[in-house]
């Protein structure tokens, strides 16, 4: 990956300004080459990395497994188009081994996202089968710590 | 009664305290305080490395070594010398294995130094040679290096200070704290004038993997230099192995066998674990070391270009991992504006002058740190510049 796109998934808000000194580029350079990352489609948006605890403390995320029929024509993607088409799904991926579709899914409780599960999901025609895992606790997330930092053991100054 | 202050050689009780270690009590008193004061990398040693280190002692590999160090490790020094910097050195007499470079360092002036003899120094430099050379009863003569010559020795500048005493010079490059480094064009002019005396060069390099933008040059590569070199290298910097303690010598025979006798009475061997480990990392790890350089490089443009943004002129520092921003415009000493720095806006950085008196009037900062990390301290440098001018 280019050196600009691993230094923007670290964190997408350094300054166009930084991005040119780290790179010996121009600003301008910089601003045209993040422009054509977004029309071709590579950087598809700037989010934000949240302790979701600390942020919202009822917020409760599911990971779905999802094993499907594939249909004939259009494979796995006719159902995964249909399962991303919810508000309360936040990621799916298609994935090799025991199951098909995985799906993460945030609600406000767990009866929320169970009902969800229930309701919308497991009656999409070709699922066959849902398995849910509640996540409990967060440790990392896109390269990020979640929660507390590991402490600097090297002091403040040496030789 | 023993009264300790007779006990005590004066040549010990004379020599100073490192002024570094003043920020580090300082700092480590506050709340809150961030850093850009260490001189370790911030990574972790790389697996590889690390892995071997656990294999060697599940197998209960844990006796001394030979007093040289282990002769497989020898020769994968010798191999990465050769395949690095284009030297070649006898692994069986030509290397001594040390407890890091600073041992290197040590045995070098020990072995080389009788009272009366006058080293040369490079500064701005690492706190250890002037307190080793006094031990040895040598004297030390600095060599003050400018900006204006973005901190390089010069040909000038050394055989303005050789005189029929001079025995050593010692050539810290890429340097801690400036950042400069010695290129081959800046090497052979050094030569040339070294080349007609009898003056051995203690060269450390331990930063030679921390440049950026062209490959270290050795000077012991240069005609007729070898024979007048000892070069300290080591695992600490380059592989991010500091808490291993472990480097090298490599050198002229006839002055390895005596500094090896120094080695074996003192030390008898470097650390066994840290020595097999030490293989893996010279065979294994080229990729980590670009890898780590190259994260290194840029966090390297981000303080320059930070610093002279906010108005301290910062020259370019093409190696190891610190800058060396002048704080002349504040009007400030070094250890003033740390000292408020610290105090105010809780960010420790390193007075310049700890480093020697050419030194004062820039500050050490490195950036052996996250790129989040450096920029926190640099907003809250420019505060403190901010809070000056009013």
């Amino acid at each position: 990956m280019d050196t600009l796109l691993g230094l923007l998934k670290q964190n997408a808000r350094l300054s166009n300004a930084q991005l040119a000194a780290m790179l010996s580029m121009t600003e301008d350079e910089v601003a045209a080459k993040i422009e054509e990352y977004e029309k071709a489609g590579i950087i598809k948006g700037y989010s934000v990395i949240l302790d979701e605890e600390k942020a919202d403390k009822d917020l409760v995320t599911a990971f779905i497994e999802l094993k499907v029929t594939p249909q004939p024509e259009f494979g796995f993607d006719e159902i995964a188009r249909t399962v991303m088409m919810y508000d309360e799904v936040e990621s799916v991926a298609l994935m090799s081994g025991a199951y098909d579709l995985a799906v993460t899914v945030s609600g406000t409780n767990l009866k929320e996202i169970a009902l969800f599960v229930a309701q919308r999901l497991s009656t999409i025609d070709g699922v066959l089968s849902t398995a849910t895992h509640f996540v409990l606790k967060r440790y990392k997330e896109k390269g990020i710590f979640i929660g507390a930092e590991a402490a600097d053991e090297r002091g403040f100054v040496s030789p | 009664m023993i009264d300790y202050d007779k006990i005590i050689p004066d040549v010990v009780k004379g020599i100073k305290p490192s002024g570094i270690r003043r920020f580090f009590d300082i700092a480590s008193e506050l709340e809150g305080v961030i850093s850009l004061g260490v001189g370790e990398p911030d990574f972790p040693t790389p697996w590889a490395v690390r892995k071997t280190a656990i294999k060697t002692l599940e197998k209960g590999k844990t006796v001394y070594t030979a007093n040289s160090g282990l002769i497989e490790l020898r020769q994968a020094i010798s191999a990465y010398l050769n395949r690095r910097f284009k030297l070649e050195y006898n692994p069986k007499n030509e290397m001594i294995v040390t407890v890091g470079g600073s041992e290197a360092i040590d045995l070098g002036i020990r072995a080389l130094i009788q009272p009366g003899d006058e080293v040369l120094i490079v500064e701005p430099c690492f706190v250890c040679y002037g307190p080793l050379v006094e031990l040895a009863g040598g004297i030390p003569v600095s060599i003050e290096t400018k900006e204006e010559d973005n901190f390089k020795l010069t040909a000038k500048a050394l055989k303005e200070k050789i005189t029929e005493k001079t025995k050593v010079l010692i050539l810290p490059y890429p340097n801690n704290p400036t950042g400069a480094v010695m290129k081959r064009e800046d090497l052979e002019p050094i030569a040339e004038v070294l080349r007609e005396t009898n003056i051995i060069v203690i060269s450390d390099e331990i930063y030679c993997e921390l440049t950026y933008g062209f490959e270290h040059t050795s000077i012991a590569a240069l005609d007729g230099m070898r024979e007048r070199t000892l070069l300290i290298n080591g695992f600490s910097k380059s592989y991010a192995m500091t808490g291993w303690r472990l480097g090298y010598v490599a050198g002229p025979a006839p002055i390895i066998s005596q500094m090896l006798k120094l080695h074996q009475y003192a030390i008898m061997c470097s650390p066994t674990v840290s020595q097999y480990a030490a293989i893996t990392a010279l065979n294994e790890c080229d990729d980590e070391v670009k890898k780590m350089a190259a994260e290194y490089d840029l966090r390297r443009k981000l303080c320059v270009d930070g610093f002279n943004r906010m108005g301290l002129s910062c020259f370019n520092p093409e190696g190891a991992f610190y800058v060396f921003p002048s704080i002349k415009s504040t009007g400030l000493s070094s250890e003033e504006f740390c000292t408020r720095l610290v105090n105010e806006y809780k960010v420790a950085v390193v007075p310049g002058n700890a480093f020697g008196k050419s030194g004062e009037g820039y500050v050490r900062v490195s950036y052996a740190y996250s790129i989040k990390h450096i920029i926190e301290a640099l907003k809250r440098i420019e505060m403190f510049l901010d809070s000056l001018k009013k």
